[in-house]
């Protein structure tokens, strides 16, 4: 369903954040991207909807080349696939139904949108999605008056707005406790089993990869690390991934 | 590692101390400074006079009752002396101990039964053939005690001597009835409040054109908007053809519908259909559009022929309501004596602003329109076309845009400098243009996307650095040259700086604004309106009320002082007393100034706490 190949990103200053990396996700799989901090996960994550614009390589999704996309083309790919940030990135002022419509904007006219008027249908769709994460009654008050762990509740109502094929999640559990890190995780596992949703998710704890993920890749210095189950990694690939000075936590 | 001075440090601040105290010397010669000046006994009077003046703003009168007493005098006594005279002593009188003294003697003067506490002036009266009446001379104040009586020394003045009589003259003034507002406190409350309406209007209006202004001055947004070449020469050249056909659009539609402008009714029946038939039509069209992302151009070509037609039906609304409110207006304000005059006349220069907006709106709607399917029409050939077809595509369109461009910047100088020579307004700038645009179609790779948003924010950022480096007041000549004396000039000068100013005070909040929400909404597949809606706006709206009240405070105190070059307001007012030495009037200008801007400050700073 989602195809790298030989992906690289080369910033402005000279900084090569990936390089040359290939996997392939299948559909309904749930993967786990990990590496070192600046190993070049979120960058390979905004690679793949373009936030980010690659250097070299391919991503093909769906059968279609999202890196030679026009930006009309860009628009409908991004709108099927929900993107979750470390930072929540909602917008702190608007109210949370606010935020979560914003989900539906790829779908919606956007001269209508933009005096913020959405269909009863949407409406009704965002309060379906708040319901799901267990939010409902905090829709109407403003963003930035939600705790951390809800913010990212809502987040993932954002993305599931789209309804999306995929949902890219960059360190969706950073900024939280482990506490809300597994129930936010649980989220996304449920999103992935029962509607069938394609996750890639960046983690940082082992514990996270082998508690949720069917799979998961390993990034170094923008070099593809490790692609197998996240059981096969045992202290040698543990130190190949993360180097050689490197303890486990967790 | 430092590399060790030539020069040993204490010498180099030993030279660098000689240096500034040049510097300031110079300084001192150049600003003329002088305390010699600051010393004299003159300047020090003139001062004095000038800071008790305005220590006494004239804010409230009193009605005088006055009486007055004249006692024959003569300066230069002769041999013996005068006997004083003996007055009347049944009214107020004054007494001297002699009829006579030499010129700039002084003399003491008693005065009695003048009313209670009253004070006043004491002249010298000089009498000749040619002043008759006398000409007094004033030679000191007097105050009387409870009773009525004063003794007071005065000064003679070195007059000549003659042998005429001459007189000392004391005039009595007593308050009667309570004190009232003054006729300069009356045009100063009526000149203050036409500045701080003058303030208002020019902070309201200079905002809502600062306001997208700052969109297209703010790095952030614009450093992403890119486009292949033959994307922006389609752009440049559907541009100025879509706000031509815009401005010739709102001519005909004028000259076509101006036999129903003669009725009233028909006036007024178009002012109520046609908005409600464009409302209807956009809502259709809107419905009909949703979630259908097709990218055929015979679909483009459509919804260009529907938006022209919905452009074109809201230009004959605001044309018809700009008509009725003109219409309306007339007949409920026939002259300038029926009640609430200002309101019944706001009425017809609100249709007047309409009027004045249609050929505006029309040429920015046709020109977004065309430059819009233009662009997209580009860019579509652009992405689909193999590359050598989009260079050819590029080497036509590119100099066609580049001689549209030439073209049009010559036709605006030609406005200015009157060449009135078509090969350095038409033949030459087209030439120029075409060769500059089929350089650049050679040298850029076809598909390469130009960041063309970069320029446009560096055009925007230079024209708002020139407006904002042209102070107010400078503009204010400008203005009162276009719409002669008054508020009316001060007001568009300060709106025009105003717009300058705070566009860019608000592009510098736009790009301080957090990338990450913006990342958020864009994943989401939103376009750019969208973003700016959604991820943009509510970021910016603290800061920018924020600013907006500090323009608000900023211009009323600009308006005190834009009427001294003829933008009315009280400065109007200010440089008149102050060319009149009227200086208690101008001291309850200034009074009134320092009060409203204190407010001001005071209100702008409580309600930026309460709202931002």
């Amino acid at each position: 369903m989602l195809e790298i190949k030989n992906l690289s990103k080369m910033y402005d200053g000279g900084v090569q954040a990936l390089n040359g990396v290939s996997f392939n996700v299948k559909q309904g799989e749930f993967l786990a991207v990990i590496g070192l901090s600046g190993s070049g996960k979120s960058t390979l994550l905004r690679c793949i909807n373009r936030l980010i614009e690659p250097t070299g390589g391919q991503i093909i999704w769906d059968g279609q080349d999202v890196t030679a996309a026009s930006q009309e083309e860009m628009r409908l790919i991004r709108r099927k696939i929900g993107m979750v940030f470390q930072h929540f990135n909602l917008v702190s002022r608007s109210k949370v139904i606010t935020n979560v419509l914003s989900g539906r904007l790829g779908y919606v006219n956007p001269l209508l949108s933009s005096l913020n008027r959405f269909s009863k249908s949407d409406v009704d769709m965002a309060l379906d999605q708040l319901d799901r994460v267990g939010i409902k009654n905090q829709a109407y008050k403003r963003a930035d008056e939600l705790s951390g762990g809800q913010q990212q509740r809502v987040g993932i109502a954002r993305a599931m707005m789209q309804t999306p094929a995929m949902i890219l999640a960059d360190e969706p559990v950073a900024s939280l406790d482990p506490v809300l890190a597994h129930s936010i995780m649980q989220y996304l596992e449920k999103i992935n089993k029962e509607d069938g949703v394609t996750v890639l998710c960046s983690l940082h704890f082992l514990d996270l990869v082998h508690r949720y993920a069917d799979r998961a890749v390993a990034l170094n210095a923008g070099k593809l690390m490790f692609d197998g189950s996240p059981k096969e990694i045992n202290d040698e690939k543990f130190r190949e991934i993360y180097g050689k000075d490197a303890e486990r936590v967790g | 590692m430092m590399k060790k001075s030539p020069l040993p440090k204490s010498i180099v601040v030993g030279l660098a101390t000689l240096l500034t105290l040049i510097v300031f010397a110079y300084g001192f010669t150049v600003t003329k400074v002088n305390f010699e000046e600051t010393r004299s006994e003159k300047r020090v009077a003139s001062l004095t006079r000038i800071l008790r003046a305005l220590a006494h703003p004239k804010i409230f009168d009193y009605d005088y009752e006055t009486v007055n007493v004249q006692e024959p005098f003569y300066l230069g006594c002769p041999e013996g002396g005068i006997e004083a005279p003996n007055p009347d002593r049944s009214a107020a009188f004054i007494l001297v101990k002699s009829s006579c003294a030499e010129p700039g003697e002084t003399i003491a003067l008693e005065g009695h039964n003048f009313q209670e506490n009253s004070s006043g002036p004491i002249y010298f009266v000089g009498f000749s053939p040619e002043a008759p009446d006398g000409v007094p001379l004033k030679m000191g104040d007097f105050q009387a005690d409870a009773q009525g009586n004063f003794q007071v020394e005065v000064k003679l003045p070195n007059r000549q001597v003659k042998e005429e009589a001459q007189a000392i003259r004391a005039v009595g003034k007593t308050r009667i009835g309570a004190p009232k507002f003054s006729p300069e406190a009356k045009v100063t409350w009526e000149k203050i409040v036409e500045t701080v309406f003058m303030a208002l209007l020019a902070t309201t209006f200079g905002t809502l054109l600062a306001v997208p202004i700052s969109f297209f001055s703010a790095r952030n947004l614009m450093s992403e908007v890119k486009s292949p070449l033959g994307s922006i020469a389609l752009a440049l050249i559907g541009w100025p053809l879509g706000m031509w056909l815009g401005i010739k659009t709102s001519q005909l539609l004028t000259l076509a519908f101006s036999s129903f402008f003669d009725s009233f009714f028909a006036t007024l029946a178009g002012a109520l259909i046609l908005p409600a038939a464009s409302l209807a039509f956009g809502k259709w069209f809107l419905a009909n559009q949703n979630e259908d992302l097709e990218f055929r151009f015979e679909r483009r070509l459509l919804n260009l022929l529907y938006t022209l037609m919905m452009s074109t039906l809201a230009l004959a609304a605001v044309l018809f309501v700009g008509k009725f409110l003109l219409q309306l207006g007339a007949y409920l304000a026939p002259n300038k004596d029926v009640p609430l005059y200002f309101l019944r006349k706001f009425v017809s220069q609100l249709g007047e602003i309409t009027a004045i907006l249609a050929p505006v709106f029309a040429a920015l709607v046709g020109g977004g329109v065309f430059g819009g399917f233009f662009a997209q029409t580009g860019q579509r050939a652009s992405d689909k076309m193999p590359a050598s077809a989009a260079k050819v595509f590029n080497l036509i369109a590119a100099p066609v845009a580049g001689a549209t461009v030439a073209v049009l910047i010559m036709q605006g100088l030609d406005w200015f400098y009157q060449y009135n020579n078509p090969s350095v307004t038409l033949y030459t700038p087209a030439a120029i243009g075409a060769a500059f645009g089929l350089a650049l179609a050679f040298v850029v790779k076809p598909k390469q996307p130009l960041p063309v948003g970069t320029v446009i924010y560096g055009i925007f950022r230079t024209l708002l650095n020139g407006t904002r480096s042209v102070e107010a007041l400078i503009m204010a000549i400008v203005f009162v040259a276009w719409v002669g004396l008054g508020p009316f000039a001060g007001a568009l000068a300060l709106g025009l700086h105003t717009v300058a100013s705070n566009a860019k005070l608000y592009s510098e909040q736009v790009e301080s604004i957090l990338s990450g929400p913006l990342e958020a909404i864009k994943a989401t597949g939103a376009n750019r309106l969208q973003t700016i809606v959604f991820a943009v706006v509510p970021q910016i709206i603290p800061p920018y009320i924020s600013y907006t009240m500090y323009r608000w405070d900023i211009n009323v105190r600009m308006s005190t002082i834009i009427g001294f070059v003829g933008g009315g307001g009280i400065g109007f007012v200010l440089q008149q007393n102050i060319n009149l030495l009227n200086y208690r009037a101008a001291s309850v200008n200034m009074l009134a100034i320092a009060i409203v801007v204190a407010s001001m400050d005071y209100i702008s700073s409580v309600l930026r706490e309460k709202y931002v």
